[in-house]
């Protein structure tokens, strides 16, 4: 993985400086709340419902062992012994002391991390695949890139201040698992027809508020060019983007007011005047960064002891869910889920980012990967090792079988901790992984993914869940909206509202009704989107509200 | 009073008079949620009463609202050519709207962006395009909401030249140019990114 140089560790050491130094003047009131939210927000330092919330940036969502046993320590030492992987492969510690911070940052940057740029109106944490560098379907491994970009928009002193977020992913696979037609700039790396390196843009996708799936501005653009032409796009909103009103202020609605071919012609009008400019990128920067994400000295291991095992049941189980093949023989990823029922999802105890670390190291080269379904991944476990691998981590409670089930609930912190949200999200996803804790039962179910959001901010990406469960305030109380068919990957698509919404206590039953839905309409191993896809909302809204739909 | 003005590294007195144009009689009516090409935000530009009224000294250099600039232009020829005109926009002002109009942007010696609110990021886009597009060479001036945690961004960006608002401490100010030593991004003051200028 990347590592600091002298340049990278003094950047972050002046930001610790920096940072420290707004804090006091914050605190001495030489600075406004109002002046000082956005200085605050840019380290990923939020006001919430108890304490402050401190989001710490994870690049890509790639970690060392080092970095994670760091982080397992500040959650002991400056909160309750325990963090939260959030969808943007980042994690969140709920209970800081505001005047602990600008320490903690201190600590982190001991072991080359920060908390730069993590909220705030400016680029924020790039994404990727969890499976990058590592998955059979890869064309081209997104990890340099990424880290070229996040070095670019690092401090970018003309997006600064943009008019609100703004979020990039990048893919390199056929199969996009980074969901980048959801983002405001997505990019998909393939080969193309002279074997070159090239670049398809989408522009002004995202969730919150009004969901919208990314449109094409450059079909096939050079690497050479992904610096200049991001700028490009950026300038053009930075310049046109609205200010008045927070919830139009994203690209998305730029993008949609102008059309994509006027706003594509605003941008290459832009791009002529900085295209092959210095931050052109060449040969040699690409390949000074790709070495960083060199192969890992693997073994080369045909026989494996796995057949052994393959009686044990619970252990096959986790076999089938949660490890994924890989390029090299021999080997295998492992997700190691944080989505038992006896935790929010996502969220990871000292003891257990301790216990990952030391997995890391004795199986997969000391690097841990976190997906944006706030699993923790283990990219290069020799096949030969998993039975040992999977008896260490029963242990700690991170061998769940449940990846791309049911009750891998992607979850927001929602009511209990976010002051945006309207209404409770944890407390639900645990009574759905309450309801279905039968691993049979759940396996038979098939692949589904159910994703909660607290509030339409939609940081539980609500919209692109198969089953999608959204929290609203009606009236001072918490209802939860449901919607079906969402989807990402390479069919993304924005789920649809069923009906009225339910309160906490009914959405456990309709849940069960959807699913046996499903069930009673399947064709054979069909999965649950396809089966929507074919039969569409009618037969799930007959089981939910009855024959026939109620006005209210 | 010490001066508010930063120019390139030191707090220097201003030989500029800012001019201001009278109130509009109406408020602009907002175009919020219309989909107008550039007027995304709502707001307006001056009406040709408010260039007509503006009042401004008839000698010394005083730094005109670009709208008025243009409206006198000829007959300012001599001024100009003494140095003595300076323009100022505002951050929704389109720089292809006046620049044209404009015989040559060196002849002024100064131009002033106006940040009515320190969290507009626009002023960063304005600064990179007058001096990287329109290649302006002479002073570059951010005036209104300038405050010091900004001002490394705004140098960056391309401007010189920093009004700090009244209620702040231009010395305090003068730290922010100095917040980071090498960052890693080409820009306006430095072209190259890092990794073309230093061995990494």
């Amino acid at each position: 993985m990347y590592k600091y140089d002298l340049l990278d560790q003094s950047l972050v050491d002046e930001r610790v400086a920096q940072y420290k130094g707004q804090l006091t003047r914050f605190l001495n009131k030489e600075l406004t709340e109002e002046e000082f939210r956005p200085l605050r927000l840019q380290n990923g330092l939020y006001i919430q419902r108890h304490a402050p919330m401190l989001r710490v940036a994870v690049p890509y969502g790639l970690l060392s062992s080092t970095q994670l046993n760091k982080l397992a320590d500040i959650s002991d030492k400056y909160d309750r012994g325990y963090g939260h992987f959030s969808t943007r492969q980042n994690i969140q510690f709920n209970w800081p002391k505001l005047e602990d911070t600008p320490q903690i940052l201190k600590e982190l940057a001991t072991v080359e991390m920060h908390a730069i740029q993590t909220s705030g109106n400016c680029i924020r944490n790039i994404t990727t695949d969890q499976f990058s560098g590592v998955t059979p379907d890869e064309i081209i491994d997104p990890r340099y890139l990424a880290e070229i970009i996040r070095q670019w928009s690092t401090f970018h002193p003309e997006f600064a201040l943009l008019p609100r977020k703004f979020k990039i992913a990048i893919t390199g696979s056929s199969r996009d698992r980074a969901i980048v037609q959801a983002h405001d700039i997505g990019l998909e790396i393939f080969s193309d027809k002279d074997n070159e390196m090239a670049i398809k843009v989408w522009v002004g996708g995202g969730l919150g508020r009004t969901p919208i799936l990314g449109s094409v501005i450059k079909e096939n653009l050079s690497w050479k060019h992904i610096l200049t032409y991001s700028e490009a796009i950026l300038r053009v909103y930075n310049l046109y983007g609205r200010r008045d009103n927070m919830y139009k202020a994203r690209i998305k609605i730029l993008v949609k007011a102008l059309g994509i071919e006027k706003f594509k012609e605003l941008v290459e009008r832009e791009w002529a005047s900085i295209k092959d400019g210095p931050n052109t990128i060449d040969i040699s920067e690409i390949n000074r960064i790709k070495a960083f994400f060199s192969e890992p000295n693997y073994k080369n291991n045909k026989q494996n002891d796995l057949k052994k095992h393959v009686t044990n049941k619970s252990f096959s189980q986790w076999l089938s869910r949660c490890t994924h093949s890989h390029k090299k023989e021999g080997y295998r990823s492992v997700t190691l889920s944080l989505k038992s029922n006896k935790q929010a999802p996502g969220d990871a105890t000292a003891d257990q980012m301790r216990a990952v670390a030391s997995l890391a190291d004795q199986y997969s080269f000391g690097e841990i990967r976190v997906s944006h379904e706030q699993n923790l991944i283990l990219a290069d476990v020799l096949e030969d090792k998993l039975y040992e691998l999977w008896e260490k981590a029963k242990v700690q409670k991170l061998t769940t079988p449940n990846v791309g089930l049911l009750t891998d609930i992607i979850c927001c912190p929602g009511g209990d901790f976010c002051s945006l949200a309207n209404a409770k999200s944890i407390p639900i996803a645990n009574s759905i992984q309450d309801l279905f804790d039968d691993m049979d039962y759940l396996h038979d179910i098939g692949e589904i993914n159910l994703n909660i959001s607290g509030c339409m901010n939609a940081c539980g990406h609500h919209h692109v869940g198969h089953i999608g469960i959204l929290g609203v305030d009606k009236d001072g109380s918490e209802w939860y909206q449901l919607t079906l068919g969402g989807n990402q990957g390479n069919f993304a698509s924005i789920g649809k509202v069923i009906g009225p919404s339910f309160s906490e206590e009914e959405l456990p039953g309709v849940i069960k009704k959807i699913i046996s839905t499903f069930i009673k309409h399947r064709h054979l191993d069909e999965i649950f989107i396809d089966c929507v896809s074919r039969i569409g909302l009618q037969p799930f809204k007959e089981a939910v509200y009855g024959k026939k739909e109620k006005k209210t | 009073m010490s001066s508010q003005l930063i120019i390139n590294n030191s707090i220097v007195d201003d030989e500029w008079q800012l001019v201001m144009p009278p109130k509009a009689d109406e408020e602009v009516k907002k175009q919020a949620g219309k989909v107008v090409m550039f007027k995304l935000t709502g707001e307006g530009s001056l009406t040709n009463e408010q260039i007509e009224n503006t009042i401004f000294s008839k000698n010394g250099k005083v730094i005109l609202p670009v709208g008025v600039f243009l409206h006198h232009q000829k007959d300012l020829k001599n001024r100009i050519s003494k140095q003595e005109i300076g323009i100022w926009m505002e951050t929704h002002e389109e720089i292809d709207s006046f620049i044209n109009e404009i015989n040559d942007i060196n002849l002024l010696p100064l131009i002033s962006v106006r940040v009515k609110k320190f969290a507009d990021g626009r002023i960063f886009s304005i600064g990179n395009l007058l001096r990287l597009k329109y290649k302006y060479k002479n002073e570059l001036r951010a005036i209104g909401d300038v405050l010091r945690d900004q001002l490394f961004f705004l140098k960056r960006s391309g401007f010189n030249s920093f009004h700090i608002r009244e209620d702040r401490d231009a010395k305090d100010a003068l730290l922010g140019l100095n917040d980071f030593t090498t960052p890693y991004q080409g820009a306006v003051d430095q072209k190259q990114p890092a990794w073309k200028i230093i061995k990494r």
